[in-house]
């Protein structure tokens, strides 16, 4: 990792992020990523597959049973309930998945935290980008729903894809880089956190529309930055609803804020990562 | 600022690391919500109660300072529990001192473990890649040396399986491969050597020791073994209860340290309760003349007392010598040559002189028994742990310096003929 300048250990007093660090270590966060895909796929049958079944599954049984059996209806009539389900879980699969990588990353990575120096960053951000490749798949479903329900890209959605993905990795990251130093302390985490992403699926509109909520309360669903990201999608590209952008800014601004604080908790936590895991 | 002494790589100044008793109970991992919100509550408590924290504080650490000259390779001896851990991790930068400083000059690689990071479903090549990156070596790096650690390892023909199918020998014949193959400025090591079979560990001490040579790599070696010591480290320093006790040439520093460790009694024999058998006849106390081996010649006196009114004739007396890892190296026992002793009662002395104590150096743990006849018909006392004596690294044949022994077990007394 080329010549170094004097390393100065000393207690940290300040909170900094040492980019020039994160630069030199940046061989490293992909390894972390390019192992844990392998990992993932090995001894599985079908492997990647999975990624593109799940989705998938999920779809059809919410369809069949909050469309079909509740009667829960999309945001628009000519607005299948399958396509419009799947956008919603397309981002909270990978707003939920990343989140659970991220949280216990550390912790899965105890071994090597309390043996070697490497910013400690690298396993929680690592997730939640490794959690992208599965995203890419699940995007490949996407794909073949707009053809099969005729729903052409639209250049707004094209548009506004990345930023959506960049929001959803914001959130996720925040949340993660908050509840994976939580998690170094307290293994509670690793038992609340199902239960909280289970809630958190409703408290999201991914199986109902925003527009099915009173129209005086919907900001309080834009709290949740998903909300913002799955109704500027759906807006965007299936038009069920347009979209509210003030109410979309909260919800980015809170996004950004979750990325700020969890990042702010996490450097205030990590020198005492090797101590206490 | 004194800027002119600066040859120094590594400068350590007033290092402390303290940890709270609770946190040494949370590094279990075992924390929960529950704890925590008890000991929120007691901590106002304490507060009106006037009761310190202070007391809860253990110095793993305390005011350490040191200066390594490059190219110097340093020895951390010292008792389990006596900072060098902490130390060697502070260093690597794992964990973080609660007070001092320390400057690395260079780059610096640790090695606390061999396999850092491997994982069971990967690849021996791919966990080289891993492995290796989380030493600190670039792709390019990894690249360029990865037939060397390949043919170091001698796994090459389960490159492709996954670590989990590995024997324990080829693991970790494989992890220190690659771990031989950094190249950093500063290498920390912890008792790496330790693992292995014989034959690995002897080629890893090899390679350990052209490690060193290279004049311009400084390495930091903590090992339990003085003899790994004493054959790659020049300089070393002794720790105790997080302080540094004595630092300078390496035969000085383990004399002393060695000299310390065999006063370090337990409770005396005649105390014990950890033993077994019916006491009537019991080991009050073994003294060895010469704690430490160095001339080859041991002796042991026994003292037995026999409480009852019986001499018992044509008794056993035997005495079994482990080495650290639990070896049991030989026995002493008055059967096997034929000497007949017997416990008369009240005090009974018996002395064993060994001529050649053909022992590698370390550290030897003495068994004794004591039955009233061969087939241990009766069991009077059997003491385990009864004592300890350490064998010195000595130059056996003369020849200006200890041999290198690194997992033998003991010296022969051979000539050579041509």
């Amino acid at each position: 990792m080329g010549m170094h300048q004097a390393v100065i250990i000393r207690p940290k007093k300040r909170l900094t992020i040492d980019w020039k660090e994160l630069k030199e270590y940046r061989e490293l966060f992909f390894y972390f990523a390019w192992r844990d895909v392998k990992v993932r796929y090995k001894q599985t049958a079908i492997g990647a597959a999975w990624a593109i079944l799940q989705p998938f599954i999920q779809m059809v049984v919410f369809t069949l049973f909050f469309n079909k059996v509740a009667g829960i209806q999309s945001g628009a009539k000519e607005v299948p309930y399958a396509i419009f389900s799947f956008l919603g879980l397309l981002f909270w699969n990978y707003f939920s998945q990343a989140l659970q990588r991220s949280a216990s990353s550390l912790v899965d990575n105890q071994a090597v935290v309390t043996k070697v120096y490497f910013p400690r960053i690298i396993p929680p951000i690592s997730s939640t980008v490794v959690s992208l490749i599965d995203f890419g798949f699940a995007t490949l479903v996407f794909a073949g729903l707009m053809i099969y329900f005729k729903f052409p890209p639209t250049s707004l959605g094209l548009l506004l894809l990345l930023p959506a993905i960049f929001i959803t990795f914001l959130a996720a990251s925040g949340a993660g880089l908050f509840l994976s130093a939580l998690n170094v302390k307290y293994r509670d985490v690793k038992q609340v956190l199902p239960f909280l992403i289970q809630t958190g699926l409703f408290l999201t509109p991914v199986i109902y529309p925003v527009a099915s909520i009173p129209e005086s309360f919907q900001w309080l669903l834009y709290l949740n930055p998903m909300t913002g990201v799955i109704n500027v999608m759906r807006a965007s590209f299936l038009g069920d609803s347009v979209i509210n952008w003030s109410l979309t800014s909260l919800s980015a601004g809170i996004a950004v804020m979750m990325f700020v604080l969890g990042l702010y908790y996490f450097k205030g936590r990590e020198k005492e990562f090797a101590d206490i895991i | 600022m004194k800027k002119t002494e600066s040859n120094a790589i590594i400068e350590i100044k007033g290092l402390s690391k303290a940890y709270t008793i609770g946190h040494q109970s949370q590094a279990i991992g075992t924390a929960t919500f529950r704890d925590s919100l008890i000991s929120g509550l007691k901590k106002p408590l304490e507060f009106f109660t006037g009761e310190k924290l202070e007391k809860e504080k253990f110095w793993a650490l305390k005011d350490v300072s040191l200066e390594i000259q490059r190219g110097d390779t340093i020895g951390l001896i010292g008792r389990n529990g006596s900072g060098k851990s902490t130390l060697l991790k502070i260093l690597s930068r794992i964990v973080e001192p609660t007070a001092g400083e320390a400057s690395l000059h260079g780059r610096t690689a640790s090695l606390l473990e061999v396999g850092t990071g491997f994982h069971p479903e990967l690849s021996g090549r791919e966990n080289i890649f891993f492995n290796g990156a989380i030493l600190g070596m670039s792709r390019k790096e990894i690249s360029e040396k990865f037939d060397d650690i390949v043919e170091f390892s001698g796994v090459e023909k389960f490159l492709d399986t996954p670590v989990k199918f590995y024997s324990s020998g080829m693991y970790v014949r494989l992890a220190f491969a690659i771990a031989a193959h950094l190249d950093p400025e500063i290498l920390i090591v912890d008792e790496v050597l330790a693992v292995g079979d014989a034959e690995f560990q002897r080629k890893s001490l090899g390679k350990m020791r052209d490690v060193t040579q290279d004049s311009s790599r400084t390495v930091i070696f903590v090992s339990h073994s003085m003899e790994s010591i004493q054959s790659i480290c020049n300089k070393c320093a002794w720790l105790q209860d997080g302080k540094i006790l004595k630092f300078g040439d390496t035969k000085d520093v383990v004399e002393a340290y060695m000299e310390h460790q065999s006063g370090v009694g337990s409770e005396p024999i005649a105390k014990r309760t950890n033993r077994r058998g019916t006491g009537e006849v019991k080991v009050t106390d073994i003294t060895i003349k010469n704690q430490i081996i160095k001339n080859r010649k041991i002796i042991l006196d026994v003292e037995v007392q026999n409480k009852t009114k019986t001499t018992y004739s044509d008794a056993k007396l035997a005495i079994d010598l482990y080495d650290v890892s639990g070896n049991h190296i030989s026995s002493i026992l008055n059967y096997l040559n034929g000497t007949a002793i017997e416990y008369k009662p009240g005090k009974n002395t018996i002395s064993i002189e060994v001529d050649h104590v053909n022992l590698v150096p370390g550290s030897y743990t003495l068994n004794v028994f004591l039955g009233s006849d061969m087939y241990n018909t009766t069991i009077f006392d059997w003491v385990e742990g009864a004592t300890v004596f350490l064998v010195a690294p000595y130059d056996v044949y003369g020849v200006g310096v200890p041999p290198n022994t690194s997992g033998r077990f003991m010296y022969l007394d051979y000539h050579i003929k041509q």
